[in-house]
């Protein structure tokens, strides 16, 4: 017995534990001569940057909007027009969009034309509603209260023009969550997963499945307790204390927290990582209660667009949506997309004092 | 709510080459499940991910079956995966376990896991390289791949159990390594930066990879309090989200003047007016560190300059990041869970990243973090978490670190504090400046 795991043992490969990777091999031959020495950059039309180097050399990046979801026909079809009209390297930006970097500017628009033609749209630089920042869902989450890859596909139908365009205040950096983890991270506008009733507790699992305390200090608000229920034990939730945040359900599967029905979407606004004029912000609730509703969200459309095009129209160049709401002040926020303030957008939570008004300082 | 997704798309040139094109051949045996609720994902201007996945689901019956279970969950609105333990040998993380809970119904996508690969820093490839890493995942796996997740991994979807050890063993021979899952150092992420950014004050790369391939054991052997993220960005425009997403953040910055071109300034003024410069540049300064003189060049305060980036943002032809550059760090920024959003703190404010000395000092540090986080961080307490529960300071103390004003927006407003070796510690910060003059 103990030779046979010995020789079961020898067939196992050993890792080669070579961590991150050296980007330096796969980068564009100007990248690498030109690397810390670049001198200024320009927007020659959206979706192209042209930077120029201190040593004269000038590269143009296109960057193309996909569905980050790639399988091998997109790969293929994608490195083929990059082996054509491109220069054979390309990189990703953090929400997903494709770089292709090439030496001359009169390959720019053979290579747009290339991407339009197979369906792939360019854009997504400067002023423009880049792609929204894309978690899993229900593709392949294990908690999620709803999907990414089809929140993110209808929202993107909805905004091809604003992606492709350059045409906004500043940046929009949208961004989907489908649990109160928030993986989607801050957004100018965020859309989020918010359950609005406790989980419901199948107390003949919880025993087997989940360790007890680990739920029990898992949860923000001590709202969890252990407790015997028909002679077993599991876990009992105060309902009264819940804030029904679903932080129970990774850790606890019998603690369902989603509902096809109570577990709605909130949209957030003005997150921002920059450092550029504020510090960075957290986004703030607006709106909440709208229904999950697949396959194409068309209630969260809705609101989304408004919020978008009030922040069009009324901000000044360069502002966020967050500087924006700041010069304008949240009851005109309220007042301009007509969404409803309620009770619910004052903060509880500890720090919420100094969300609070304690000024004079009122706009008429 | 617009029409557009209504519109048909405009006719693709070549069929056989577009977003839209599904295959005529079915190589997969099972037959497909009808997907009414998916199919409405296909139409509109933005790329269908559905198309996708049913043109995997011509090649094969994991991803006829995993079409099956997603439409179930757009019908019902609920998820069906369950996590596990699965791993490759020698390593105990790296892989999120799906196995469905509706298996009965779709049998063949019943273990559906996903690796987590890191990819190149600043996620730089060649074709030949994304066409060599499809080709082993459609050898060992469903094919779909998503660049990236969240955290900034490749995430290959879709695989067995069994084929999980397959697909790492050829990817890791041409130098692909897993990523992190679970209470561990996870991927990090690192901007394009001096490779292709005028705005870049450091090398990204370098600080990316001296920093997670440090932690590597930490990060293929989950045993930490909770999970540790890095993440590297150029400059204060922060592109990789690092302040709030990140518990170590690192962002290039400078400490001399920024450089102006004052010809610059003057073509810019030239072509874009007055008030637009003032309104635009001059008064979005967030603390009035610039002024516009009468002959169109510009005044800079640098000592009340913050290098928020807002001017350099604009003129990218007259203005620039100082020559004296560095970094800052900042720890502790995470979401929500448990005790609500935090962004990251300044812990230090300035250090010079030129040397391999200096890679040494940022490496020796964030050990020491990661070491004091690891012995008095409760179980799924983020370090963000774990300085707000012990108080700044005596993190600071822990780590080995000088309080600096830097750290604060302002200091203590609330009296309830005692104050037993103020004179002591006052004492502290006089030598210290006067060791800093000498």
């Amino acid at each position: 017995m103990a030779q046979a795991q010995v020789v079961e043992k020898k067939k196992m490969r050993t890792p080669i534990e070579s961590g991150c990777p050296d980007g330096m091999q796969y980068m564009h031959p100007l990248m690498i001569r030109n690397f810390g020495n670049w001198k200024y950059h320009d927007r020659p039309r959206p979706g192209v940057l042209h930077h120029v180097a201190y040593s004269g050399d000038e590269i143009w990046t296109v960057r193309v909007g996909t569905q980050r979801q790639l399988g091998p026909y997109e790969i293929n079809l994608l490195c083929d027009i990059i082996d054509k009209y491109g220069e054979g390297h390309v990189r990703f930006t953090i929400r997903s969009n494709m770089e292709v970097m090439v030496s001359n500017w009169d390959k720019v628009g053979p290579l747009i034309q290339a991407f339009n033609d197979a369906g792939y749209p360019v854009g997504g630089t400067g002023n423009s509603v880049t792609m929204i920042a894309h978690t899993q869902g229900w593709l392949h989450c294990d908690i999620p209260g709803t999907d990414a890859s089809g929140v993110v596909k209808s929202l993107m139908d909805e905004l091809h023009e604003e992606f492709i365009k350059e045409e906004m205040p500043n940046r929009v950096h949208i961004t989907t969550s489908c649990c109160q983890i928030n993986c989607g991270g801050q957004g100018d506008i965020a859309i989020n997963v918010q359950h609005t009733k406790p989980p419901k507790i199948n107390h003949d699992l919880v025993a087997n499945v989940c360790e007890r305390p680990s739920v029990v200090a898992r949860c923000p608000v001590a709202a969890i307790r252990p407790a015997i229920v028909n002679g077993k034990p599991s876990l009992e939730v105060d309902e009264k204390k819940c804030i029904c945040c679903g932080a129970c359900y990774p850790p606890c599967p019998p603690m369902q927290i989603n509902d096809p029905e109570h577990s709605k979407l909130a949209i957030w606004v003005g997150g921002k990582n920059s450092n550029a004029r504020s510090k960075p912000m957290f986004q703030k609730l607006v709106a909440a209660g709208l229904p999950n509703n697949p396959p194409r969200w068309p209630e969260v459309a809705a609101v989304v667009k408004n919020i978008l095009y009030t922040y069009k129209k009324d901000a000044r160049d360069w502002e966020r949506v967050g500087d924006w709401v700041e010069r304008i002040g949240w009851p005109r926020f309220f007042e301009l997309t007509g969404l409803p303030f309620t009770k619910f957008h004052i903060d509880n939570w500890r720090g919420a004092r100094n969300s609070l008004n304690a000024s004079a300082h009122i706009r008429f | 709510m617009s029409d557009t997704r209504k519109q048909p798309r405009s006719q693709p040139i070549d069929p056989e080459r577009h977003s839209t094109y599904v295959p005529k051949d079915k190589k997969s045996t099972k037959a497909f499940h009808p997907t009414p609720m998916l199919d409405q994902l296909e139409s509109g201007p933005w790329p269908s991910f559905v198309t996708g996945l049913k043109r995997l689901a011509h090649e094969n019956n994991m991803m006829v079956d995993l079409l099956g279970q997603l439409e179930h969950s757009y019908k019902t609105r609920l998820g069906y995966w369950k996590g596990g333990t699965v791993s490759v040998f020698g390593y105990g993380g790296g892989i999120i376990p799906r196995f469905s809970e509706v298996a009965g119904m779709f049998p063949e996508s019943k273990e559906f896991h996903t690796l987590r690969v890191q990819p190149p820093a600043g996620n730089h490839y060649t074709t030949g390289l994304l066409r060599q890493l499809s080709g082993s995942w459609s050898k060992w796996g469903s094919g779909l791949i998503a660049f990236h997740g969240q955290t900034g991994n490749i995430m290959f979807i879709g695989s067995t159990s069994e084929n999980t050890q397959h697909f790492f063993d050829e990817i890791n021979e041409y130098g692909f390594d897993l990523g992190g899952a679970g209470p561990c150092v996870r991927t990090a992420m690192s901007c394009v930066g001096a490779a292709r950014c005028e705005q870049s004050c450091t090398n990204e790369h370098r600080i990316h990879r001296t920093l997670v391939n440090n932690f590597i054991d930490d990060m293929h052997r989950p045993a930490l309090p909770y999970k540790f993220k890095f993440k590297v960005s150029g400059c204060p425009n922060d592109c990789m989200n690092s302040i709030q997403r990140a518990d170590f953040a690192v962002i290039g910055t400078w400490r001399d003047d920024m450089q102006v071109d004052q010809q610059g300034v003057k073509d810019y003024v030239g072509s874009h007016g007055r008030k637009y410069t003032i309104d635009n540049v001059i008064a979005r300064c967030p603390t009035r560190a610039l002024s516009l003189n009468d002959d169109d060049t510009l005044e800079v305060d640098n000592k009340s300059c913050v290098r928020c980036m807002h001017c350099i943002n604009v003129m990218t032809k007259a203005l620039k990041p100082g020559k004296d550059r560095g970094i800052t760090l900042l720890i502790g920024g995470k979401r929500t869970l448990k005790i609500g959003d935090t962004m990251g703190t300044v812990i230090v404010p300035f250090m010079k990243m030129d040397s391999d000395e200096d890679y040494e000092k940022l490496r020796s540090l964030a050990a020491t973090v990661i070491d004091f986080w690891a012995e008095n961080g409760l179980e799924h307490e983020r370090c963000g978490e774990m300085i707000e529960r012990i108080g700044l300071a005596n993190f600071l103390e822990g780590i080995g670190v000088e309080v600096d004003p830097n750290m604060i927006t302002h200091p203590r407003t609330s009296s309830y504090v005692r104050l037993d070796d103020w004179d002591q510690e006052a004492q502290k910060w006089i030598d210290r400046k006067k060791q800093a003059a000498v």
